[in-house]
């Protein structure tokens, strides 16, 4: 403000020392957030069109509905695959969500706060076991000394899925509103009735969208299913799961090792199949999820 | 609710009140059970671990993880190679994704157009959606080569003479496997961070603009510094998703069982190792000695997620 004396007529609002620099820095920084967002949306475009881009021209009703065939011939398709697939994500949610659910309702129903928190953390640890890692358990247990099978893929998945469903089901259950169940109490009603005809069906969209999650996330995991049903004995359309099942996942990892450029245009297709699946289900349920819990919250 | 007969309530209370003696008991048990199964659960997947690496940890015991050899011809094997792929290469993706996740949630929660924050806050997190195997398929056909034929060439013409640079550009190595990680810890790290930012006072935030900050001053100075802790936490979490994926891994980084100074060159990592030699591993010695690799991932991933969730916690009570 030195210079304040020496002008003859003072500027009252005279920007501070520095202000150009510093404007240019807020500036600067301003672009570099904007660049990185930009950044993030253009990987997912570019991995998403990618996919679509290369996919596209082998995807046929032939692809889709044809078990792939030996090696050195050209055609074939991936619907052992999609059967297999189908059936160790239903087998997988069939038993992780009945029991993710489950917990659930221990934790925000009945445990002491203490018990629900240990409890929950446990989730999220599990949550952080690498897949691999849960693949090689499930192989130590129920693959070792007999073989491979949908049954331990799909605990495998369940495995994987089980935290997710777990932790998802307990938000949703954690906003019901406590008058609710006050309000049931004081009618007499029993706790389990309070739970299965009050608390349940009030957050039943909110369990559902979670459980779809899940679903979205195990759809595309390969690495519990590579120790538990990835080496098949005959390729080939199978509905049993006592055999090793064939799916998507694996078939996908199995194709891009293959240094073929017709097997990498097979593996680009069944991506395609896979993350269009995926997506639809993350994004359906991201938006139910969003309006079921706001309608809770209400 | 067509409960309340009055004609003949006696008889009805008497059969409501059998269906809730054994209902209450048996929803209660179930649950609890449910629960117990989650705490066994983590417990139960140490105790095969560690018993089905046994041949592998009685033959090598602890000498296992600072050994470098990875022989199945010889029956002689060692961690270090893995664990120091999965070291490097977690750290590199997380040194490129904390700045950027930053920059998204400064964009997010300051920066963005009521509009846009939350389509572009769902397309981000849509990138944790993304399957492994897809982003691994992704990694060999389009970035590999991309990093080999042109990103590399371009760091070894102005940076070769740091030995991270050094060495011939490839398709296929450490930096395109911190690459492919970078694009899956960075979801994770933005969803958490961005929260932290959306919890920092008004108050604050008000302060510092009442002071004459700019934007970036105001997040310098009230923002970052009150989510410090929830960033760490965020970045460990991301560590702990970059450390253990295995598939994508196994697809970029090439599988080799060395240790190279140079990111360009072809590494391991545990997980990639376990997904890369599921079926060639023999029975007997080889296969224990994978699933002690196994074993490792899991007490360092364990570690990791109880430090991450400790402080995530910790700066979200606060």
């Amino acid at each position: 403000m030195e210079s304040s004396v020496v002008n003859p007529r003072p500027r009252l609002l005279a920007p501070a020392p520095g202000a150009r620099r510093r404007k240019a820095v807020n500036r600067g920084m301003e672009v570099l957030c904007t660049i990185a967002a930009l950044l993030a949306v253009a990987v997912l475009l570019l991995v998403v069109i990618s996919v679509l881009i290369k996919g596209a021209p082998a995807i046929n009703l032939d692809f889709l509905t044809k078990n792939p065939v030996p090696f050195g011939q050209t055609g074939g398709g991936i619907a052992d695959s999609i059967v297999g697939s189908a059936i160790l994500i239903g087998l997988a949610t069939l038993m992780s969500v009945p029991v993710g659910i489950l917990i659930a309702i221990y934790t925000t129903e009945f445990a002491r706060p203490a018990v629900s928190t240990v409890i929950r953390f446990c989730l999220d640890i599990l949550n952080g076991v690498p897949t691999i890692v849960v693949g090689v358990f499930i192989f130590g247990l129920l693959v070792l000394g007999g073989a491979q099978s949908g049954w331990a893929g799909a605990v495998a998945l369940a495995a994987v899925e089980l935290p997710i469903v777990a932790r998802s089901a307990q938000e949703v259950l954690e906003l019901v509103p406590g008058s609710l169940r006050e309000a049931a109490l004081a009618l007499g009603l029993k706790r389990w009735r309070v739970v299965l005809r009050i608390v349940i069906p009030t957050a039943a969209g909110g369990l559902i969208t979670g459980a779809v999650l899940g679903v979205a996330r195990v759809a595309g995991e390969t690495a519990p299913l590579l120790f538990t049903s990835s080496i098949f004995s005959n390729f080939g359309l199978t509905t049993n799961p006592a055999q090793a099942m064939p799916n998507i996942p694996v078939t996908i990892f199995t194709l891009s090792e293959s240094p073929s450029p017709q097997d990498h245009a097979q593996a680009w297709a069944a991506a395609l199949v896979l993350i269009l699946f995926v997506l639809l289900l993350s994004v359906t349920a991201r938006t139910f999820h969003e309006r079921s819990r706001s309608k809770l919250r209400s | 609710m067509s409960a309340t007969a009055p004609a003949a309530p006696r008889p009805f209370e008497a059969h409501v009140k059998l269906v809730d003696r054994i209902g209450e008991p048996l929803l209660r048990i179930l649950s609890a059970l449910a629960g117990l199964l989650a705490v066994v659960l983590l417990v139960w997947i140490a105790e095969t671990m560690f018993d089905q690496a046994s041949p592998a940890i009685s033959r090598f015991g602890i000498g296992f993880v600072g050994s470098q050899v990875w022989d199945p011809v010889h029956n002689n094997f060692g961690a270090l190679d893995f664990i120091y792929g999965t070291l490097v290469s977690s750290f590199v993706a997380l040194l490129i994704a904390t700045p950027t996740a930053i920059a998204i949630s400064i964009y997010l929660t300051e920066l963005a157009p009521r509009i846009v924050r939350r389509p572009v806050a769902i397309l981000v997190e849509l990138l944790a959606a993304i399957p492994s195997v897809i982003l691994g398929l992704w990694g060999i056909i389009i970035l590999g080569p991309f990093l080999g034929n042109h990103l590399e060439p371009f760091l070894h013409s102005f940076l070769g003479w740091i030995p991270l640079f050094a060495g011939t550009p490839s398709p296929f190595g450490m930096l395109s496997a911190a690459l492919i990680l970078t694009i899956m810890a960075l979801p994770i790290v933005t969803s958490i961070t961005r929260e932290v930012f959306q919890t920092t006072p008004a108050e604050l935030k008000e302060g510092a603009y009442a002071l004459g900050a700019t934007r970036w001053e105001m997040v310098r100075t009230a923002v970052l510094p009150v989510a410090r802790p929830g960033i760490v936490g965020a970045v460990i979490l991301g560590l702990g998703r970059a450390l253990g994926e295995a598939i994508a891994v196994t697809q970029v980084i090439g599988n080799a069982t060395q240790i190279k100074a140079s990111l360009f060159a072809p590494a391991g990592t545990l997980a990639a190792q376990i997904a890369s030699e599921y079926q060639s591993a023999n029975p007997g010695l080889g296969q224990a000695s994978l699933i002690y690799l196994a074993a490792i991932l899991l007490v360092i991933s364990v570690i990791v997620n109880v430090v991450a969730r400790l402080i995530v916690r910790r700066s979200k009570v606060s």
